[in-house]
């Protein structure tokens, strides 16, 4: 019995991962689960640059980190479910456009492979991407606005919600059968849903992220689903994409176990801290170190990717160090300052206790 | 591997998707309940003084 389940785990590749590289996954999946779980993004940003720039190939990189993030939206979704946030209707319509987007994008992974491109196309893609959200979300932060999941948000009840004015308009004008009606009263065509389903699910499979920093805003604005149910739908609209698309990259040999495997150990228990976190520090306190990081990761990778292009190592390790250095301190960060803030309520309790 | 594909029934493949469901059911309801019974006392580490604060 032990013998079979050892031939299995050594067939999928649980143990070609040393123990140092084993423990790295763990520690670097539990701070990227921190991260997750406070800010409600960031799952995957920082995860397929850090393999690439491990020398991992391309594909291996891009389908560890989406099989990662199918782990990782079974557990959200389970919690979701839990909460009464998912809109099955809304998720179902759009598994069908991710799929083929995922698809689509994973195809072109591996044509780009094919001429020997991927790595630094998908590189450049990270940079841009990175760089683009980080300075977003820094600004939004420095503006004292949100940013990622907005949690008050998302703890307000249905009947609360307003559709934002764009997706109205939205819904008015595109009314090419079938039209659908959704949780929160919305009534939408379901082509409206399959093209933000096909555009996110191209992202997905080219980069190996889950998508929701740009589904989640596309569910709100585009379809106007409240923010909670955009939220917990788009966790488990990832379940079966991400499931899809990580059984056709792991068809290629390019899902690890050895490398999922340490990732979603370390980062569902992060995610259970950050998500705990969030009740104690208000988010939007230290978003703009989140943002921060995001544009040091974008600017790791581009200095990863001009060292593997001039065959540096020394860049390449920096770009590496820079990586998971930047989410290290901000996941501290999060925890430093929600540890302080729960002794100085255990204070305050005492004190007037006494 | 280049160009669209449907997807094909591939033992071994399925097998590692599963490994991944499964070890996130198992993480969810193990870390689920290590949170419940050992958080409190976790807290108290982390945080300081005693319970009866609360």
């Amino acid at each position: 019995m032990l013998d079979s389940l050892v031939g299995a785990l050594a067939g999928l590749g649980v143990l070609d991962t040393s123990p140092e590289m084993l423990a790295l996954f763990v520690g670097f999946g539990l701070v990227v689960g921190v991260l997750f779980g406070f800010f409600g993004m960031g799952g995957s940003f920082l995860v397929t640059p850090a393999l690439l720039m491990l020398d991992y190939p391309a594909p291996v990189a891009v389908g560890s980190g989406m099989a990662f993030v199918f782990g990782t939206a079974v557990i959200a979704t389970l919690k979701h479910h839990d909460l009464g946030q998912v809109d099955y209707k809304l998720g179902v319509i759009m598994i069908t456009g991710t799929t083929i987007g995922i698809e689509a994008g994973r195809a072109s992974v591996y044509y780009l492979e094919s001429m020997g491109l991927a790595g630094g196309v998908i590189s450049v893609a990270y940079v841009v991407l990175l760089g683009g959200v980080g300075a977003m979300v820094t600004r939004d932060a420095l503006k004292g606005d949100g940013g990622g999941v907005d949690h008050e948000a998302a703890d307000k009840d249905l009947d609360e919600y307003e559709i934002p004015e764009i997706a109205k308009k939205i819904q008015r004008t595109v009314r090419i059968p079938p039209m659908v009606t959704l949780r929160g009263d919305v009534r939408v065509s379901a082509w409206v849903i399959t093209a933000v389903a096909f555009a996110t699910g191209v992202l997905s499979g080219f980069l190996g992220v889950g998508g929701g920093f740009i589904r989640m805003p596309a569910m709100i604005y585009a379809i106007g689903v409240p923010v909670p149910v955009a939220v917990g739908t788009d966790l488990f609209e990832i379940v079966f994409s991400g499931g899809l698309g990580s059984y056709l990259y792991g068809q290629g040999g390019g899902v690890n176990l050895g490398i999922v495997a340490p990732l979603l150990f370390g980062s569902a228990l992060g995610a259970r801290v950050g998500s705990a976190a969030t009740a104690v520090v208000d988010s939007d306190e230290i978003k703009v170190y989140f943002g921060g990081m995001l544009l040091v990761g974008a600017i790791a990778v581009g200095i990863g990717e001009v060292g593997s292009y001039l065959g540096n190592s020394t860049l390449e390790l920096l770009g590496l160090v820079l990586v998971i250095g930047a989410a290290v301190v901000v996941a501290f960060a999060v925890l430093y300052t929600t540890v302080t803030s729960l002794r100085v309520t255990r204070q305050q309790q005492t004190s007037a206790a006494d | 591997m280049a160009g669209l594909e449907i997807p094909t029934w591939d033992p071994e493949t399925a097998l590692l998707i599963g490994v991944i469901l499964f070890e996130a059911f198992v993480l969810y309801a193990g870390y689920g309940g290590l949170e419940r019974l050992v958080g409190p006392y976790l807290m108290d580490l982390v945080v300081g003084g005693d319970s009866s604060a609360r």
